[in-house]
Order: C-alpha cells, then structure tokens, then sequence
C-alpha cells in the first residue's frame, strides 16, 4: 500500500501532493489495478493532513479514472499508468537521458537547475514550440 | 434572515471591532465559519488574532459589532461553554498540579468529559501523570492542554498559536491528533499561527488578518481558483490592471509580475499564467496591507512585494 508524505513549502497545494504521489506510483508499478488507497483515516492520522484535502485527492483521482471508490469498502485502483511501451526503449531512453544528466553536472548545473530547464523546455513543446534537434 | 442558515455556522462574527483607548485591536470583522471547517489564522504578531480568538472564547467583549458562536452570542458563556475548547497562547494550567491532577480537575469541571480520550492521549504522547505542569517542557504543557480541550469533546475548538514553542515531532504528532478528531467528531476548528506553512496541510479554510483587519476569509480551494499569477510585458500592464482587481504587481525592467483576484478566466495573448502557492497569495495581503500602514516596509520588502497600486 502506498504511504503518503507531505512536503511543506514546496509550493504544490497538499492535494495535488496526494494527487502526484499517486500517479508516481502508478507509473512506477508500485500500485497496480485492485490495489487499495490507504482509508482517509489512515492518512490523516499519518501524516497530519484536513480530512477534506484527501477526499478531494481521492475524488480528483476518481475523476481521472484512475481509482473507485467502492461505498463502504475503500478506494481501489482502476487503471494503471505503468508505461506500456517496450521495455527495451525505455532503457535506451533512460541512456540517453543519464548521459545528458552527466553532461549538465559536468557543466556545475544542480538538480534544482536542471528541473527548471526541464519543466521549461517540455512546456514548450507542449505548448506547440517544435523541438530544436541539433 | 433565515435561521437554519444561521446555526450552520460554528462562527458569525458582524461588524465585529475591539478597542483598547484609541487603539483598534480589531474591527470591521465580518466573517462566517461553516460549521465542520478547520480554519486557519494567519497574520503577523499584532495583527488582532488574539484578540479575535479571545472575543470568540467569550473572554473580551466587542466594543462594536457581534459575534456568535454555533448559533449563540459569545456573551452567553454558561451556554457555549460547554460545547467551545479554547487553547491559549500562554497555556493556562495550574502549574502546581501534576498532570494526572489537571486531569481530575477536567473532569470534574465538565460535564462531557471523555475520559478515555484523556487516558489515551497522555498515554500516546508519554505524559508523566505525577509530574507537575509546571515541570513539563514547553510542548508537553501545551500538549496537555490541547488533551485539555479536546476530552471536553467541544464542538469548536480554538487554538491560540498552538505550535509556537514546541518542536517539530510533538507539533506533527498534535497536527495528527487534532485532525483524526476533526474527522471522527466533525469538529470546526479554528487555529492561528504566524507561520502558513504549519496550517497549510491541516486547513480548508483561511482568515488573513493585517493591520487589525480582516483581509481575506475563505475556503482555500477557492482562493486557489480566485487568484490568479500572470507574467507579462509592463507596457500592457494598464490594460491587465483595468480589467482586473490587482492585488499585487511588481516591475522589473520590461516583465512585470501581477497577482489578480477574479472568479474569471483570464486569458491574455501576452500574459502567462504562472503556479500559485498559497504562501504566495497570504504574502501579498501581508504585504499590501503592512506598506499602506507602514511606508518604510516597503523598502525592505523584497522586489516582488513592492507593490505598485494601480
């Protein structure tokens, strides 16, 4: 079962810690289909959460699809978000991506940096920019 | 007015102000706390949230306005308090008393005393029953008197800056206990601190205080939707300004950076939304209030809290 944790000041609402949390571990495989969500008295009195801030990410996570909540036995994993693509792509991209991490150490970036240019260069190709491949 | 409507909430303050001699500790109060919320206090020291939660707790009356608590004025103690747990700042035992003492005394004094929940929580967080109160730690006096208020099994239960003083383990294992009751006895809560990041994860509900007033009381997944982070090009700035309210907005050579307050959408070619975190918005009516009432604030702001008032 997944065990939640909350980051203070990092600036993502608590939910939305929740909500990530769980996807990360669906990716991951560490919660599969049939698996079950911790019950909201569980987490609160785990990590010192507003019972409403679970049930809210509970309730986001069901609206995506990816848990049901099932009346009086809990919340249970519907959909997994494990990465289906062959496995031998994945390692090669892992590669690339490790060699490309090397490179940005080598170059004195820090993590933080690193995750900045990260999330700014995939936002633009999700906002439709073309990536530049040289 | 409508009375169910009334009753629904665990507080209504109206007009609600105190006034020591010329001074306003508080006023212009308008706030209503539904019933089963867990609400946090924020301001700086000196803000007035003493004061409102000693107004709240029957023990200072308005100078102007009122305040009802779960459907009865505050001024009706023999009624409320019963129902109303109140933790205040400088935790108020008897320091002579061991703890197992201060309990007997809880006991006796009310009439709902739960006395498992007592028991448990001194045994949970390891509470010497023969020690006296005044012998305890800083967070073990303050623990006991959150035990205090919690096994009179209150409906509302006020925290007077619950968390300063203690350290960061017994302050998450209060923030856990609190909210395990909050959720089995759907109690409406309201809790100050200085500090947003302690309240963050416990509350859904936030009052801002500044300057003795009330800046701010709402849920905080609709303050989250109402605000709203833009960075863009300052020669549009005035076109943003006019269409919006701004709560904020700062300038820096061609960029400026505005937090705007709109229940709208709002969508400009050459303005980008940004994340918002909630410190982010609660630093902005901080900081609005502090530099109108205090021109020197200003300069030691850092450059996104110079506001610029449109």
């Amino acid at each position: 079962m997944i065990e939640f944790h909350l980051e203070k000041r990092t600036g993502v609402a608590p939910y939305m810690q929740l909500v990530q949390q769980v996807k990360q571990a669906l990716r991951l495989g560490l919660l599969k289909p049939g698996d079950q969500l911790p019950t909201v008295r569980e987490v609160v009195s785990k990590i010192a959460i507003n019972p409403n801030t679970v049930f809210k990410a509970y309730r986001e996570l069901e609206h995506e699809g990816l848990v049901e909540s099932r009346p009086g036995l809990g919340t249970f994993v519907q959909k997994s978000l494990a990465n289906s693509s062959d496995p031998d792509l994945q390692e090669a991209l892992r590669h690339e991506l490790r060699r490309w991490l090397y490179k940005a150490f080598e170059a004195g970036l820090e993590s933080e940096d690193i995750t900045a240019l990260f999330a700014d260069t995939l936002r633009q190709l999700q906002k439709g920019d073309k990536p530049s491949l040289t | 007015m409508d009375r169910g409507k009334v009753v629904s909430n665990a507080l209504h303050a109206q007009q609600l102000g105190k006034r020591y001699g010329a001074h306003w500790a508080l006023r212009n109060c308008n706030i209503q706390l539904p019933r089963g919320c867990i609400a946090g206090l924020v301001g700086n020291n000196g803000a007035g949230k003493t004061t409102l939660l000693h107004l709240a707790a029957g023990l200072l009356r308005p100078s102007t306005g009122s305040i009802e608590m779960l459907g009865t004025p505050s001024h009706n103690m023999a009624m409320l308090l019963p129902h109303i747990g109140f933790v205040a700042q400088e935790c108020s035992l008897y320091r002579q008393f061991t703890v197992s003492e201060t309990l007997i005394a809880g006991r006796k004094l009310n009439p709902a005393w739960d006395e498992s929940l007592a028991r448990s929580l001194v045994d949970r967080f390891k509470l010497p029953l023969k020690q006296t109160i005044g012998k305890l730690s800083g967070g073990q006096q303050a623990l006991v008197a959150i035990i205090m208020a919690l096994a009179k099994d209150p409906e509302l239960l006020l925290l007077d800056e619950p968390f300063s003083n203690i350290d960061p383990l017994a302050k998450h294992e209060i923030g856990k206990v609190i909210m395990e009751l909050a959720f089995e006895r759907s109690l409406t809560i309201l809790i100050s601190s200085h500090v947003l990041a302690d309240l963050e994860a416990l509350c859904d509900y936030l009052i801002i205080l500044a300057a003795s007033q009330v800046r701010l009381a709402d849920s905080i997944e609709h303050i989250m939707e109402q605000h709203k982070l833009l960075i863009g090009p300052s020669e549009s700035f005035d076109a943003i300004a006019t269409a919006y309210p701004v709560i904020q907005a700062s300038h820096t050579g061609r960029q400026s950076t505005v937090l705007l307050r709109t229940d709208e959408a709002v969508s400009h070619p050459a303005w980008e939304q940004q994340d918002l975190a909630l410190e982010t918005v609660v630093l902005a009516y901080l900081a609005t209030q502090e530099s109108s009432w205090e021109a020197h604030a200003s300069s030691i702001l850092p450059s996104f809290q110079k506001e610029v008032f449109s």
